[in-house]
């Protein structure tokens, strides 16, 4: 199976290189842009693993590894049976 | 007395400290393997800064999961002293031996030269030989130290005298330009509550000698090492 992880900061959290992308995209000419958050993914491969472990395990891995919950979130999805 | 530094792959601070104490203090010390389980008996660990694991996937995310934190946690838990320097700090924030993370510089620059930091609590076996506001030059080399903390901890931290150092003027006074990487609070130290692990972005090592150009990080240094 694998799932991918997508980790952003919260809301409340400053994301100044995502800033700096949209002023990019403004400088470009991209007008529609009015807000942009940049994050990080992780595609995992998991084995010997069925959905219900995975719900169990994704998300101890993102709260404990991947993602610091201090200042950032997670949301994560099945890409492959 | 004894005194340990920790080498994780990615540490380049971990000599320069290693001579900060040895040499230029005169005290015993040793360099500690992160793959190791054994503190070697010494009587205060130094997480040295520099770049351990290349900051992979956060800075200091991975060292928190070296074989030898687990013995570092349980030094800390004993009430024994720890000091993060820089990444050594980053460290401290993922093992949450001290509360809240780091964000990158507000400016989005890695920032290498001399700061000015004042002495908001001289009451911890880490500033006792300076006193309060007394405003030190040593210098910073980081990417990311834009100190964060959620509101309910950082009024935690404000009044429990947990903030070590603060990024200041010259003159001591406080201002958005002298906090140059955009912390919270001007953050730039901070002390756990029991007072025995301290982490903070400057580099007091740079600082112990006067070809060096500062002699201020022998404050801090020195006050640890007469704690001990």
């Amino acid at each position: 199976m694998k799932v991918r992880i997508l980790v952003s900061f919260k809301d409340s959290v400053l994301d100044p290189q995502g800033q700096t992308v949209r002023n990019a995209l403004h400088t470009l000419g991209y007008d529609a842009v009015q807000d942009l958050r940049q994050g990080k993914v992780f595609e995992v491969e998991l084995a010997g693993v069925d959905r219900a472990a995975a719900e169990k395990l994704v998300p101890e891995m993102a709260s404990k590894v991947l993602a610091n919950p201090i200042i950032e979130k997670y949301t994560w999805s099945v890409i492959e049976d | 007395m004894k005194i340990g530094v920790v080498l994780f792959p990615g540490s380049n601070c971990d000599f320069d400290t290693i001579h900060a104490f040895k040499e230029v203090l005169g005290k015993p010390t040793v360099p500690l393997w992160h793959k190791d389980h054994d503190l070697q008996g010494v009587d205060a660990v130094i997480l040295p800064g520099g770049f351990s694991y290349g900051d992979y996937l956060r800075s200091g995310a991975i060292a928190r999961f070296s074989p030898l934190m687990q013995e570092v946690r349980e030094f800390a838990a004993k009430g024994r002293p720890v000091l993060g320097i820089c990444n050594g700090f980053q460290v401290l924030l993922e093992l949450e031996l001290l509360p809240g993370a780091m964000l990158r510089n507000k400016n989005l620059k890695f920032l290498c030269r001399h700061v000015s930091i004042k002495v908001e609590n001289e009451k911890t076996r880490f500033t006792r030989k300076a006193r309060k506001g007394q405003v030190l030059n040593i210098p910073i080399a980081h990417f990311d130290g834009n100190y964060y903390a959620p509101p309910e901890t950082l009024k935690a931290i404000e009044d429990g005298g947990q903030v070590a150092f603060r990024y200041c003027e010259p003159d001591g006074s406080l201002s958005e330009a002298s906090n140059v990487n955009g912390s919270l609070h001007s953050i730039a130290g901070l002390i756990n509550k029991a007072g025995n692990v301290c982490g903070l972005m400057p580099h007091p090592e740079r600082a112990s000698e006067k070809i060096l150009g500062s002699e201020d990080g022998r404050f801090i240094l020195e006050s640890l090492v007469e704690s001990l």
